[in-house]
């Protein structure tokens, strides 16, 4: 894009291994972090990419039956790279909870038939959220604690890396931090120790947030808010990716050509590209070349808006990622082709 | 093959019968400028409107020409000259917290209240629980229909829905509620408080002592102790909650409300719709139909996006570049409006019967009443 002060390029992210993206709802966040997930099984990690909306958004996007509770593998990558994917529930995350810490044996079942569960997915703030960052936490830690018990897990469930699907940016703050609100509540006891722990993980350098983003007012205005909510939470903030880009260059000469545009001169433009399109045999009714000047104009005037956004993103000074827009949709060789993209642009090591 | 009918905005909103009017939809769709330019579209029709945002954009508020959104319904005063006369907006924004504390404040004694607003889990329920923000919407919604059937403020509520992990939630909120309330788990968890200790040792059942001893184990006596407060405030004060839920309930089902659906032309937001007008045919909800915003305009009709790729590459060759980008323009801008189209298509070919207006996306965002309008004018199927 002309010019623009030269955008922050992002680094490749090492030694993260939990990526949290986040976006307006409508931007592609979805789509991106699949993405980000195929980039990194293609530099050979093995990757888990966790959803936690219940919209099943991973198995639409990789055209897999709607996952399980468990994790499933939804894609291959080269060198041994494979994507797992996990549709996090809070239900079963509360009752592997409870099984694990507490070794309740048939007392889940009793909590569940009392209601005690839905209580506790449902109603009772924060523990929703607390549940399906916790279940994360937990795969997260499995390589650790692979390290520190000798190989006691079996490598096939360690991950390199995580890719969460989270929720949009007006509810990212709240859910990041959930930890620390729990955390006051429950004063003491394994529900504000487990929260403690997470938090920590979240505010770690293993740790980052991406923001997805339109080159649009709206989405932009939300990614800036999101980008200070989350510094002032100290929670390390990763590149803003900017998705559904428009290409420029085709349509540049046009841009140039109808730029300063008044009203004499429009008389012009239109008896000038009439003669342009006659040289080529396209000879086009009065009312078609004017339609087709407005659509350039109309263009022009989305372009400016995009480059004024661009700058607004520009100053938050995190690095920069651009996915162009895919006219076809968004199917799995586009998820490909947005992978490679990604790893172009220093989003993978 | 029967064409889809074309959902008429301006027969609903004219339709003195109709006193609600609810958008809902999957997030990123344009769900609360649809809703804000409804209301407006119909204020200036003579409807007497009050529409009620979930967490708008600050920019709304602007294009409105309010300072500031909030609790309260604030009169907005930039309506068009030539608008039919008698007709009237005011705009909301729904905090829940607020709406929350209204509700203790008005359902229980002062000493009471004081002492709820004090809870800690309380606290951190009304202003955080992902489903507060559905059961406020609703008891906002509720607290307007009242209030508009009492004095007669309002004939118009467009309501627009929370942004939520899945639109159902709005629908599903009073329910969960009920059936929690109802449910054994809350007389479990206010036995002791309610009854004292030795009364709740009457009941000699296994199952709640287990129970009891787990959640104390997991969350610690003292926080058991405020989830049982807060829950005994629920079950005495709340009954009423829950009747009032349930007759917002029955409200929405009435002929007097209209669901609109929003979407936008992409797979994801289309098949979001899908599922929400399956699930309003199922809870027999009244659906108007849907409105697919974004849609890319179709200009120069008559030039197809193979002949437009063809000519540009001849211009380019012939040293054009002008008259080559515009066509190249033409071409990618003619693609995307087939595309928006044929998925609409399928859309429409799944759901025969259900009225269909597409709004063609505007270049630039709404930053006024005027932008507004025009979003409005769109969808009422012009331009």
């Amino acid at each position: 894009m002309p010019s623009a002060p030269e955008p922050v390029r992002a680094d490749g992210f090492p030694g993260v291994r939990l990526h949290v993206v986040t976006g307006k709802g409508g931007t592609g966040k979805t789509t991106v972090a699949a993405a980000l997930a195929v980039a990194l099984a293609s530099r050979g990690k093995r990757v888990l990419l966790a959803e936690v909306e219940g919209r099943q958004g991973i198995s639409q996007t990789f055209d897999v039956p709607p996952l399980p509770t468990t994790e499933t593998r939804v894609a291959g990558g080269a060198h041994g790279g494979e994507v797992v994917g996990l549709a996090v529930d809070a239900k079963t995350a509360l009752l592997e909870y409870l099984q694990l810490f507490y070794k309740l044996g048939r007392a889940g079942g009793v909590l569940e038939r009392f209601g005690a569960i839905d209580f506790a997915t449902t109603i009772a703030p924060g523990v929703r959220d607390l549940l399906l960052i916790g279940r994360i936490y937990e795969a997260s830690r499995r390589r650790l604690d692979a390290k520190h018990h000798r190989g006691s897990l079996p490598e096939e469930l360690a991950y390199d890396a995580i890719v969460l699907d989270a929720p949009p940016t007006g509810r990212i703050p709240r859910f990041l931090s959930v930890g620390e609100e729990v955390a006051d509540l429950a004063r003491m006891g394994p529900i504000h120790s487990q929260a403690g722990s997470i938090t920590e993980v979240l505010h770690s350098g293993a740790t980052r947030v991406h923001v997805v983003t339109l080159l649009e007012e709206m989405p932009v205005q939300e990614t800036v808010d999101a980008v200070a909510e989350l510094r002032a939470l100290g929670m390390p903030v990763g590149a803003v990716i900017i998705n559904q880009a428009r290409a420029r260059e085709d349509v540049d000469p046009a841009l140039d050509a109808v730029d300063g545009d008044a009203v004499d001169v429009d008389v012009d433009l239109a008896t000038d590209l009439a003669a342009d399109l006659a040289s080529v045999g396209l000879d086009l009714p009065d009312a078609t070349v004017d339609a087709l000047l407005d659509q350039v104009r109309e263009h022009a005037e989305r372009v400016d808006l995009e480059v004024e956004q661009l700058a607004v993103l520009q100053d938050l000074g995190q690095p920069l990622v651009t996915v162009p827009f895919l006219i076809d949709g968004i199917d799995l060789d586009a998820i490909t082709e947005i992978a490679d993209l990604l790893g172009d642009q220093g989003m993978v090591p | 093959m029967a064409r889809t009918p074309t959902l008429d905005i301006d027969a609903m909103l004219a339709d003195r019968h109709t006193r609600i009017v609810v958008c809902c939809g999957s997030g990123g769709v344009g769900k609360t400028t649809t809703a804000a330019a409804l209301a407006l579209r119909a204020a200036e029709q003579g409807r007497r409107v009050v529409v009620l945002t979930i967490d708008p954009a600050r920019r709304l508020a602007q294009s409105l020409g309010l300072t500031e959104l909030d609790n309260v319904p604030r009169l907005v005063t930039g309506l068009a000259p030539e608008a039919v006369p008698g007709g009237s907006l005011d705009a909301m924004m729904l905090d829940m917290k607020r709406t929350f504390d209204e509700v203790v404040l008005a359902h229980s004694t002062r000493e009471a209240a004081e002492q709820i607003l004090a809870n800690p889990f309380y606290q951190a329920v009304s202003s955080s629980f992902a489903g507060t923000q559905e059961y406020m919407a609703m008891e906002k919604l509720g607290q307007l229909r009242a209030r508009a059937d009492r004095e007669g403020t309002w004939d118009l509520i467009v309501v627009d829905t929370p942004p939520s992990r899945s639109a159902l939630d709005f629908l599903d909120a009073p329910k969960r509620l009920g059936s929690f309330l109802d449910g054994r788990f809350i007389r479990l968890i206010s036995a002791p408080a309610k009854l004292g200790g030795r009364a709740g040792l009457r009941i000699v059942n296994v199952g709640i002592g287990l129970v009891s001893k787990t959640l104390t184990t997991v969350l610690g006596g003292e926080m058991l102790r405020d989830v049982q407060t807060f829950v005994n405030a629920l079950d005495t004060m709340f009954g009423g909650f829950r009747e009032r839920a349930d007759l917002t309930y029955a409200l929405l089902k009435e002929g007097g409300t209209a669901f609109v659906v929003v979407a936008a032309p992409e797979r994801d937001a289309l098949r979001e719709a899908s599922y929400f007008v399956a699930r309003l045919e199922q809870e027999g909800m009244p659906l108007a139909g849907v409105v697919v915003n974004r849609m890319q305009p179709q200009a120069a009709a008559g030039l197809t996006a193979a002949r437009a790729r063809a000519a540009a590459e001849q211009l380019v060759e012939s040293g054009r570049p002008a008259a080559a980008a515009a066509l190249t323009l033409h071409a990618t801008v003619a693609d995307l409006a087939a595309r928006h189209r044929n998925v609409v298509r399928r859309f429409t070919a799944g759901h025969p019967s259900i009225p269909v207006v597409e709004v063609a996306s505007l270049a630039q965002d709404v930053h006024d009443v005027d932008g507004l309008r025009e979003v409005g004018r769109r969808l009422a199927g012009a331009g």
